[in-house]
């Protein structure tokens, strides 16, 4: 008699609420992929789990905290970073981790991200570029291109969008990398470097985001944008010197490179409280 | 001092100083703030004793920042604060509705000045009393307590953590630019006679089935547990269930909400504090406040030299609202005057009390209001009746 192949238990289990399943994210979307990525990090990390904490803001990534079995903080939009500053002085021994989108830590939390950048504060930022604003329905964000469709720009967006691997190194970040959905190996690789990197680190990670931003600017489902990132994503190990800064701006609709890679890896003092 | 966490003894001591000194004395282990006159001296006081204590400080951002980081650091066990005036009160209101929701207990300094806008930076004001009750959006209810001398403002910031910490709820010291740069004798005593009360912890072991907001105390406050400990707990401020896990249904959200303002109303008697001069007999009740109570003491203590059976209500706490105590004096008392440095908000809340007239003595801030109008106005309500000159006057 044949046997179906089941496993009775997912390594990740432990590290997933799965009481809280399904999850609210669309079909095509990409952060289910980066929680996972985060959550095998986790597991590799040897930091015990109660010390991970990850918090995070408001929006479509910000339901991340809610799905992973750590302490967890959904706080007011824009702010996650003020908040994992708080744990992180106020318990030193915390692994704190803020997982949000990029118009909740571009936009209306920008201010906060590049002073924590500036302070070199340890925290470890992953943000998911998905180029518009998803939880309210597909408006123009940050990021979003220049003429991109969005239902804010219906004429097409009339405004330049942030280049944030390029924002974050100028504002001091001592990690600054970019992968896409289709990079889990990296996009895990980097998660743990940035546990062992003292100091505020950035992940972006560009996502799709079929029903927000893919559909009004052509980009067929989840799948065809991940097909857009195999095929124009390209490794670049040092900026300036192969390409310069401003050729990190990414525009899907465009045929050109997608640069991803780690681009900022450097030391700089990490912010300690003042001790007399 | 270095190295001394209570400076036992008697001071002569600046009013934001006395704050300060209140919250390391307290417990208080993390300071958030952004400068902003007059709580800027807070600040100042902190940035050089915190790292004397092991404690943190930290310059953030802007005041959003401020008050977000001291519930981060709440959340993760420390006694927190953040000291400000009305600007930045305003920027912090989105998350003192986020400390209610998540019942994070904070500390809010707010030393008030002339408002509304950027107003009289560096003269006093009293209009902020209303914000500090319901200036986030939607239903809650917090404590804020108004001192009136250097001395109080020691007291109250201890007091203020305590409430927080026992009642999980944030917790406003709604102080003036008067009594912030106020310099007087301050007594803080021995560190072993500095009143402490803690958070309720966690009765049960970390496991499947734990439920962080599950109440089980006829004082509606759920244990707190902190980040790090292995409970892994879900704090949002979204409408979440016992679990802390989000549920958007019509019927948790009544639950929480209802629970989260009851919490603070059935345990009112806990949190308010007032103060009475000259009450046994009065006939024409004074309520006042902070700086401007000073002045209504000796209006009626002036008005007592004249014969006439005046009394003060000083109200220390603001929010509770002591309803009961202004109910009683309504048997006995002819008239009430409410003294206040704003054009009429806490009037408000003594008429929803009293069905005698209530007379205002008003002022929009930029200076004290001088015992004088307070007490023409208790002489106008002693030889012309109640309702003499129109219910609100002007002190200006």
């Amino acid at each position: 008699m044949a046997h179906a192949l089941v496993a009775e238990k997912h390594p990740l289990d432990d590290l997933i609420r799965r009481d809280r399943m399904p999850h609210i994210w669309c079909p095509g979307c990409g952060i289910g992929i980066v929680m996972r990525c985060y959550a095998q990090a986790i597991l590799e990390s040897g930091i015990p789990v109660e010390r991970h904490v990850v918090v995070s803001g408001i929006g479509c990534t910000a339901r991340v905290p809610g799905y992973m079995n750590l302490d967890s903080y959904h706080a007011t939009h824009g702010r996650p970073i003020p908040f994992a500053i708080g744990l992180k002085l106020a318990k030193p021994e915390l692994m704190v981790t803020v997982f949000s989108g990029d118009g909740d830590l571009a936009a209306i939390g920008g201010n906060h991200l590049i002073h924590a950048a500036r302070r070199n504060v340890d925290i470890k930022v992953i943000c998911i570029n998905n180029f518009n604003y998803g939880m309210t329905g597909g408006q123009v964000g940050p990021t979003t291109p220049l003429g991109a469709k969005t239902t804010t720009t219906p004429y097409g967006n009339p405004e330049h969008p942030f280049n944030l691997p390029y924002l974050l190194a100028a504002a001091g970040a001592v990690f600054v990398s970019r992968w896409t959905t289709l990079h889990v190996r990296q996009i895990k690789q980097d998660i743990l470097y940035s546990f062992r990197k003292p100091g505020f680190t950035f992940i972006e990670v560009l996502s799709p985001c079929p029903v927000g931003f893919g559909r009004p600017n052509d980009i067929e489902d989840g799948v065809e944008e991940m097909r857009i990132y195999r095929r124009r994503s390209q490794l670049v190990y040092r900026v300036p010197d192969e390409v310069p800064w401003e050729a990190l701006e990414v525009d899907l609709r465009e045929e050109r490179p997608i640069y991803v890679g780690r681009f900022v890896d450097r030391e700089r003092e990490v912010f300690q409280p003042v001790r007399r | 001092m270095k190295g001394r966490g209570v400076l036992t003894g008697v001071h002569f001591m600046h009013g934001d100083h006395a704050c300060a000194e209140g919250a390391i004395a307290a417990g208080c282990r993390f300071f958030a703030g952004y400068p902003i006159t007059p709580s800027t001296e807070i600040a100042e006081r902190l940035a050089q004793r915190l790292p004397e204590v092991g404690g943190v400080f930290i310059q953030m951002e802007d005041e959003i920042a401020s008050i977000v980081a001291v519930i981060g650091a709440s959340a993760a066990g420390a006694r927190a604060m953040t000291a400000t005036s009305g600007p930045g009160f305003s920027l912090m209101m989105e998350s003192v509705g986020l400390a209610a929701m998540m019942e994070i207990p904070c500390v809010i300094v707010d030393v008030q000045r002339g408002s509304p806008s950027t107003g009289l930076p560096t003269l006093p004001g009293q209009a902020d009393v209303m914000q500090a009750r319901w200036g986030s959006h939607g239903d809650y209810e917090i404590a804020a307590y108004a001192p009136w001398s250097p001395q109080e403002m020691f007291d109250l910031t201890v007091l203020a953590f305590n409430v927080a910490d026992r009642f999980r709820i944030p917790v406003m010291v709604m102080a003036d630019e008067v009594v912030g740069h106020m310099v007087e004798r301050v007594v803080i005593p021995p560190e072993d006679q500095i009143p402490r009360w803690e958070r309720k912890r966690p009765r049960y072991p970390a496991g499947d089935g734990f439920k962080p907001f599950l109440v089980e105390d006829e004082d509606l406050v759920p244990p707190m547990v902190h980040a790090g400990e292995g409970y892994r707990v879900h704090f949002t401020g979204l409408t979440h269930d016992e679990r802390g896990y989000p549920d958007m249904s019509a019927e948790t959200h009544h639950r929480l909400v209802t629970r989260l303002v009851e919490k603070v109303r059935r345990n009112a008697s806990q949190m308010i504090r007032y103060d009475t001069y000259a009450l046994d007999d009065a006939k024409i009740v004074v309520i006042s406040y902070g700086c401007t109570a000073r002045s209504a003491r000796r209006a009626v203590a002036d008005a007592r030299r004249m014969g006439i059976p005046a009394g003060l209500l000083r109200l220390i706490s603001l929010w509770p609202f002591p309803a009961d105590v202004v109910r009683e004096l309504a048997r006995q008392a002819d008239a009430f005057i409410v003294a206040e440095m704003n054009l009429g908000q806490m009037i408000c809340e003594v008429e929803r009390y009293v069905s005698q007239p209530v007379k205002g003595v008003f002022h929009a801030g930029g200076a004290m209001i001088p015992p004088d109008p307070i007490l023409q106005a208790i002489r106008e309500v002693a030889f012309h009746g109640p309702r003499a000159g129109g219910g609100k006057a002007s002190a200006g």
